[in-house]
């Protein structure tokens, strides 16, 4: 073990009192700034959810659309013009919109119907639980995630219900397909989703397309632009980028999870340069002393920065461990808190640098010891 | 002849800015050579520790020179001045200056890892130099365990075990009794019986005159002529 390691190791450790302090607040530091992140990336994640299920090769989307629960229409007429182009081999009409389901009280509570043909080329529900695809080809059969029974009276399947007044029975049950604006999903059919969302028969709000293999995108995409009026052709990262920014910057949704984060990172900094410094404060005859007996400033920095190292990894060992369980606990919440290998390496460094910068105060502190000060104290 | 471990020349050095400026060092001469044992005796603040500072590479003069193994400071930058310190130049302190978290072994071992010896060889030496002051049971006791006798020992070990030519000792004696100041008196003595080393100390201490080949009094920043013992 090197001696600097041990000097730093020491020296953080001889008060365990402001040590303990120090990482707990390093702690709630990162979980902040992780609960921050993970939640981002789950936002970020869940608005494109939809995007991410449909087996796209390009969407037709209305022009001008912000996201995917974009209330614009198209007229169902387009799909013929968009089938006329060469090359597209299908173009899957899906309708999308906010209704009222009927609870058992009496009440009504709002929900997200989608709905899509195109057994199994559409946007069709994934994750079942009970029932299947094909079950939801009978008249009036919908698709709800099982997260949302209590809210939609629903015990299980068969159950029946109403959709703006029309009749409605649960034939499929899935498991995880959450929305984060927290209005439950219903999955139908084309012709069920028009009269429960009350649009007429010739308007759909997308036309997911199919293309041959060996189709040029760019020609295709010029020609629907050339054919059909007031729409957008949009390629599946497109439009899950487009929903992003509306959603997370848009919104200011995401700003808000990012200053949170930003809040978490600078507390953090602060923290821990709080704790270096006062540390260096007091060892401040042994830095002089390092220095009058000849120490480099390298040699001195090493010692300050193995502390704000030590610091940083025992804080974020432990932050990591209360952030594992919080992600626990909130796996099958409406906003899943979600932490992947790369948000873990990536809060590390940030821990790191938070650390290193942190440093920089008792450094400065340091640079301006007057060797000469070992004689007189 | 052989050259002076330390040789200062006219060294003027003032303190402090505008009304409260002093003049610490008025114009002081000094020789440490090597093999002899210096005492500068005098008043507080007749400007012993400021001159300690200046022989040290802590402090630069605002004139006069200050050579250290022939070589000069004037003009050094503070990272040469460090490296001056380091290569020849051993500090023992009034208040010892151990590190409290560190072993005694460690607190010597640490003058070799400044320098960047390999760990092996600088335990091997720190064990050796422990040994030499009469500590080689006391090597892994911490600073807050050893009597002060035994601190300042290890505290000499440490400004030796570099090789320094020069010791420079501030008041060594200042915080002991009678029986471990003599003793810590008789180790910088046989220190200063080594041919290529020199020791300056700093002292109000009348009992240890007879441990001295040189004594220096100073009085108001000068420096005035020295005592044979």
């Amino acid at each position: 073990m090197s001696l600097t390691f041990r000097l730093a190791f020491r020296n953080l450790f001889q008060d365990r009192l402001r040590f303990v302090a120090t990482v707990i607040g390093i702690v709630f530091s990162i979980v902040l700034v992780i609960i921050q992140s993970g939640l981002y990336l789950s936002f970020e994640r869940m608005v494109t959810t939809m995007i991410d299920h449909a087996p796209a090769d390009l969407w037709i989307v209305p022009l001008g659309t912000k996201c995917f629960e974009d209330p614009s229409l198209l007229d169902e007429h387009d799909r013929e013009h968009a089938l006329s182009v060469q090359g597209v081999v299908e173009a899957i009409p899906i309708l999308i919109g906010f209704t009222q389901w009927t609870v058992p009280n009496g009440g009504t509570t709002p929900v997200f119907i989608i709905g899509s043909d195109g057994d199994g080329a559409g946007l069709h529900p994934w994750n079942f639980v009970e029932g299947s695809l094909a079950a939801l080809s009978a008249p009036h059969a919908v698709a709800i995630d099982r997260t949302y029974f209590a809210r939609l009276g629903i015990t299980g399947i068969g159950d029946t219900t109403e959709i703006r007044e029309q009749k409605a029975q649960v034939m499929a049950i899935t498991s995880g397909i959450r929305s984060f604006t927290t209005t439950p999903y219903v999955f139908t059919s084309l012709d069920p989703a028009q009269i429960y969302v009350g649009t007429s028969k010739s308007r759909v709000s997308y036309f997911l397309l199919h293309v041959s293999k060996d189709a040029d995108l760019i020609r295709i995409r010029q020609q629907l632009q050339a054919r059909i009026s007031k729409i957008e052709v949009l390629t599946p990262d497109e439009f899950r980028n487009r929903s992003r920014a509306f959603w997370l910057f848009g919104t200011g949704a995401g700003a808000a999870l990012f200053v949170g984060a930003l809040l978490g990172a600078i507390v953090g900094t602060v923290i821990v340069a709080q704790t270096l410094y006062s540390s260096t404060r007091d060892h401040l005859a042994e830095f002089a002393t390092l220095r009058a007996i000849g120490s480099s400033n390298t040699y001195i920095y090493k010692v300050i920065l193995w502390q704000a190292l030590l610091s940083a990894v025992i804080g974020f060992t432990l932050a990591a461990g209360v952030a594992i369980v919080i992600v626990q606990l909130t796996a099958e919440t409406a906003l899943p808190i979600v932490m992947t290998p790369e948000l873990t390496v990536g809060l590390f460094l940030l821990t790191v640098v938070m650390c290193i910068v942190s440093a920089f105060s008792a450094i400065i502190q340091v640079m301006r010891i007057d060797p000469a000060r070992a004689f007189t104290q | 002849m052989t050259e002076p471990v330390i040789q200062a020349v006219d060294i003027v050095k003032v303190l402090g800015k505008g009304a409260s400026q002093i003049q610490a060092l008025r114009g002081v001469s000094l020789t440490l050579a090597c093999g002899e044992l210096i005492l500068l005796m005098g008043p507080s603040g007749s400007g012993k520790t400021t001159l300690l500072s200046v022989l040290g590479c802590m402090l630069t003069p605002d004139s006069g020179t200050v050579r250290v193994h022939g070589q000069s400071t004037t003009d050094a930058r503070p990272k040469d001045l460090a490296k001056l310190r380091r290569d020849h130049i051993g500090f023992v302190f009034q208040s010892y200056h151990l590190f409290p978290t560190l072993t005694a072994l460690d607190n010597v071992r640490l003058a070799l890892d400044i320098r960047g010896a390999p760990a092996k060889s600088a335990i091997a030496k720190a064990q050796d130099v422990l040994a030499t002051v009469g500590l080689p049971h006391k090597m892994n006791a911490f600073p807050g365990e050893l009597s002060g006798g035994e601190q300042q020992r290890v505290a000499i070990a440490r400004a030796i075990v570099g090789g320094a030519t020069a010791i420079l000792a501030d008041e060594p004696t200042g915080a002991l009794d009678s029986e471990n100041g003599h003793a810590i008196m008789t180790i910088l003595a046989d220190i200063a019986k080594d041919p290529s080393r020199g020791v300056l100390v700093v002292t109000h201490d009348p009992r240890i005159v007879p441990f001295a080949d040189r004594i220096i009094h100073m009085e108001d920043g000068r420096s005035y002529a020295a005592l044979a013992s």
